[in-house]
């Protein structure tokens, strides 16, 4: 018995087919093939996590092991306590709450046109307008909502290709910044190049300085075991406060004859140019962020480096007696990550803000990111959905503000919620009685707690 | 307090992991539970301990029945659990461990340390432990750590007390220090339940044995049964428990290792130049208790560890100072001594775990890319090779059991182009048929005209596989005999003296 089953699925861990095996198993008629597989169960229950020593390695796979179902799910709460927020802060509502038994109705009415419109606006703002007057007009909100999402998807990438690694790259905010200098100083201050050449030197000069900013955190990280956390955190407040001294002295990077810390405007050749024509926001950086997602899905799922990569993420140790070099590994992923996060730095001066920019270049986007990050699974194609849905809030946080009066900070709050709610997977199951991945939060009498059956 | 399982049931799904199992155990008798790994002896132990509710059947204590929500009632019961994974909470003290779950409490909410440590001094002194009540957990060894559950669970008064696999992370030592502790605990009047699958333990103390296989008892025998007659009940069919092998033919390709020092990061010498040389063709077994060396000495040959000094010489080529990829490409095969932190990624599939350390070029890597098709049937002409048990390619490592898991490392490094293979504790937490096929297979690749170098820290393994069996001690070697000195002398080396003779099979 070599103990395949033909209908075995080709890829991805036949997660759920576990216990219909076992069901579909006769003891009596394959003792040895049951007995295993009550093992697997008792394995999957039990939950092996290798004994790494990382604390924090098993909670960033506990984080990011969710799936999409609980992302899902994490949405619809955090949209559901969105709405209860945005109903206790509605002024109608407060109105109308004092009579709410003598006039049930006037309350119940008020919440709906406060949530229903909280919402018509977000999706308004986000994807189509219906009240505007040509499909072109109406289609304006889907084309910020991706501007938005197009260094989201791209630092998302880093941090998300980092995680995988095992490394936290809390570091976007000061790999942006670098980028953004690198990108934009390029950008603004070498003349002559023609078109595509300068726009292209600017992007590879920003991805390299992004790259090099993450790398000496992996650097740190294999040559003296100084966590990446700390390093990256710290190397934020250096990369913001060395971008602050550059804008603020004549002669580096402050626009000539102004007193504001703020850059010149970049030149036309270096420019990203529109992807729809001028009317819209939306530039060539989406394309490069799509093609970043293509090639983290390669790197991660095809290549040998990728492999290495995960492997030394999920068990350094049986990478290293694998012939991995585990410290050039940990450099090699800082690299690659700040280069994606860079590349959301040069899109931020290349192609968003191009009339020059001052030390908030990054827009919270480096943190950002790590949401993003997390949303997504840490896989390039959920990064890609979770930057566009938060791309689309930023877009439709405004129409919110704008339409219905509802505070921006509602919308962030619904934001964290989601966040908080990714982070406790276990919630999210109960909440809507998914199946626990390990059992253990199961009610003990519908399911066995722990099954220490044999030797592990 | 007498001990009675009647007629428990448990079912997961279609599968009967308990059925109708009835088992006594008698106040003043150690009951042993034998079994191998799968059988139901640990869902049958959950049961009793309250963690699982039985389907059918019921517990009597002194013939009254039990109906417990929870461990928490098992112990007010009186039943004590040793596990095999310590519950034990590792930066807290001795003391604290032990009052754990049953706080008690001065005024004011204050924590009674002092009556916890006399509870722990009480005990330790009555059976002889030598266990400090302010020593922190994590740092005292784990026989010691053991020592430690079993102080809890007679703090609680236990009167039975179940030992789940005591002895798989046990040195030889620490396993006969385990089994005077059981015999003394008996003596005292408690009902002991000892669950094991190793054949020697369960003579050497059971008052009475009875096997599960498949979750039924199949029968029970007397301590004076021999290995075989329990080994093929436990198993259901004949086992060959000797390994079968003819006389080495040795090749002139050589390991050769001379005035090997392996220094710790703490400046420590962990092996102290430690020289021998084994031939193509024959299996050198570095016997000797856990801890003496022979971990750091395998970790050396690969290349694994940092401050090392003398000289690895394999077919006349220099390893020392060369990296662990490099070593591997040189045709060293390596089994680590815990397959689960050194050997595989347990969250990685198997044909990934296949080819972990074959990613440097063809057949499976190509201009960068995985070759995902060669890699999948690789995998699978693997798995039947190698007869892991799984339900397909794609299951993630970390869901099997021990013995599959091991003959996952064993296929990966078996199968590329070996001149040298070295093999820590091969049989560690598997089971026996698995062991029965690792030992054919290690004798098979012995017969290819190799080296081979074996870490095994039981004698009956060590005796078993070897052509010439080192002994280590405090990281030096006391000797190189043939595989026919008798026990005593061998059992004398561990110990770290001498034979007179020594030397002359080296």
């Amino acid at each position: 018995m070599s103990g395949e089953t033909p209908g075995a699925r080709p890829d991805g861990p036949p997660d759920n087919t576990l216990d219909e095996a076992l069901e579909s198993v006769d003891p009596q008629a394959e003792p040895g093939l049951a007995e295993e597989l009550q093992q697997e169960v008792a394995r999957e229950q039990v939950a092996v996590v290798p004994d790494t020593g990382a604390r924090w390695r098993d909670a960033l796979r506990r984080a990011t092991s969710g799936g999409w179902v609980v992302a899902l799910g994490a949405i619809v709460l955090a949209v559901v306590a969105g709405s209860i927020l945005i109903v206790v802060t509605d002024e109608d509502v407060q109105a109308a709450a004092p009579y709410f038994f003598a006039r049930p109705g006037d309350t119940l009415a008020a919440v709906g046109q406060a949530v229903g419109g909280a919402y018509s606006a977000l999706f308004q703002g986000a994807v189509y307008n219906f009240g505007a007057d040509s499909f072109a007009a109406g289609i304006r909100p889907l084309t910020q909502t991706l501007t938005n999402a197009t260094p989201l998807i791209a630092a998302g990438l880093g941090v998300a290709l980092a995680f995988r690694a095992g490394l936290f790259n809390i570091g976007g905010q000061g790999q942006m910044l670098m980028a953004a200098t690198a990108a934009g100083w390029i950008g603004f201050g070498v003349t002559g190049l023609p078109f595509p050449w300068h726009m292209l030197l600017c992007l590879v000069a920003g991805v390299a300085a992004g790259a090099l900013w993450a790398g000496i955190a992996g650097l740190l990280k294999a040559r003296t075991g100084a966590h990446e956390v700390i390093v990256t955190i710290m190397l934020n407040y250096v990369a913001f406060y060395l971008l602050s001294y550059f804008l603020a002295t004549p002669g580096l990077m402050q626009a000539p004859g102004s007193a504001n810390p703020k850059t010149p405007p970049m030149q036309d050749s270096a420019v990203l140019p529109p992807l729809l024509g001028d009317q819209y926001n939306l530039h060539w950086g989406f394309v490069l962020s799509l093609v970043a997602v293509v090639y983290v899905w390669w790197l991660l799922n095809r290549s040998s480096t990728g492999f290495t990569f995960r492997a030394v993420g999920e068990n350094p140790k049986a990478a290293r007696v694998a012939g991995i070099d585990v410290s050039r590994t940990t450099v090699l992923v800082m690299l690659v990550a700040g280069g994606l996060v860079g590349l959301a730095g040069a899109q931020q001066v290349l192609g968003t803000v191009t009339t020059g920019f001052s030390a908030d270049i990054d827009a919270g986007i480096g943190f950002d990111a790590i949401t993003v990050a997390l949303l997504g699974g840490s896989s390039p194609w959920g990064v890609l959905g979770a930057g566009i849905l938060f791309g689309g809030f930023k877009a439709g946080g405004s129409a919110m503000q704008a339409a219905e009066g509802i505070p921006i900070e509602i919308v962030l709050v619904v934001q964290s919620l989601i966040v908080l709610f990714i982070a406790a997977p276990p919630l999210v199951r109960a909440i809507f009685r998914l199946p626990q991945p390990d059992g253990r939060r199961r009610p003990r009498r519908a399911k066995p707690t722990t099954v220490t059956e044999g030797q592990v | 307090m007498r001990l009675e399982l009647r007629g428990i049931t448990k079912r997961f799904g279609a599968l009967v992991a308990n059925d109708h199992i009835d088992l006594v155990v008698e106040p003043g008798e150690i009951h042993c539970l034998l079994g191998e790994n799968g059988a139901g002896k640990s869902t049958l132990m959950n049961v009793l301990y309250g963690l699982y509710t039985a389907d059918e059947g019921e517990i009597l204590l002194d013939d009254a029945v039990q109906d417990f929500e929870g461990p928490g009632d098992a112990m007010a019961a009186g039943i004590g659990m040793v596990h095999q994974h310590f519950m034990l909470v590792p930066v807290f003290t001795v003391a604290e461990n032990v009052m754990l779950g049953n706080e008690s409490t001065r005024s004011g909410g204050v924590l009674d340390l002092d009556d916890a440590r006399a509870k722990v001094n009480e005990i330790s002194a009555r059976f002889g432990f030598h266990v400090d009540p302010d020593a922190v957990v994590e740092d005292l060894p784990v026989g010691v750590q053991q020592r430690v559950e079993i102080i809890k669970a007679l703090s609680r008064d236990a009167d039975v007390i179940v030992f789940d696999e005591p002895t798989a992370v046990l040195t030889p030592q620490e396993t006969d220090e385990l089994m005077g502790i059981m015999r003394q605990l008996r003596d005292e009047g408690a009902a002991i339940v000892f669950i094991t699958h190793k054949l020697r333990e369960v003579r050497e103390v059971a008052d009475r044995i009875t096997v599960v296989r498949h979750g039924k008892i199949v029968g029970e025998a007397s301590p004076g049964a021999t290995d075989a007659q329990l080994a093929s009940l436990m198993v259901g069919r004949a086992v060959e428990l000797t390994v079968r092998k003819g006389e080495p033919r040795l090749r002139e390709n050589a390991l050769e290792v001379a005035d090997l020092e392996v220094v710790g990061p703490d400046g420590q010498v962990l092996v102290d130049r430690v020289s021998f040389s084994v031939r193509g063709g024959e299996v050198l077994v570095v016997a000797g208790v856990q801890g003496n060396g022979q971990t750091e000495l395998t970790e050396a040959l690969l290349g694994l560890q940092d401050q090392v000094r003398g000289s690895v010489r394999l077919d006349g080529a220099e390893l020392v100072g060369r990296s662990v990829r490099q070593i591997l490409q040189a045709g060293v095969g390596f089994v680590p001594e815990d397959r689960n932190t050194d050997g595989l990624v347990g969250e990685f599939t198997i044909s990934e775990n296949l080819v972990l350390d074959r990613i440097d070029g063809p057949p499976f890597v190509r201009r960068g890319n995985l070759q995902l098709a060669a890699r999948d049937r690789f995998a699978r002409e693997k798995v039947a090779e190698f007869d892991v048990r799984t339900q397909g390619i794609e299951t993630r490592v970390g869901r099997l059991s021990g013995g599959n898991q091991q003959k996952v490392v064993l296929a990966r490094e078996l199968s590329r182009d070996l001149r040298l293979f070295v093999a820590a504790q091969p049989t560690r937490g598997v089971d026996v048929g698995s062991i029965e096929f690792i030992h054919k297979r290690i004798v098979e690749t012995r017969d290819t005209g190799i080296p081979v170098v074996v870490v095994s820290t039981e004698l009956d393994e060590a005796v078993a596989l070897a052509d010439r069996i080192m002994v280590m001690y405090r990281g030096r070697v006391v000797g190189i005999v043939p595989a026919t000195t008798p026990r005593d002398t061998l059992g004398l080396m561990m110990a770290g003296i001498a034979p007179e003779n020594e030397g002359d099979a080296a």
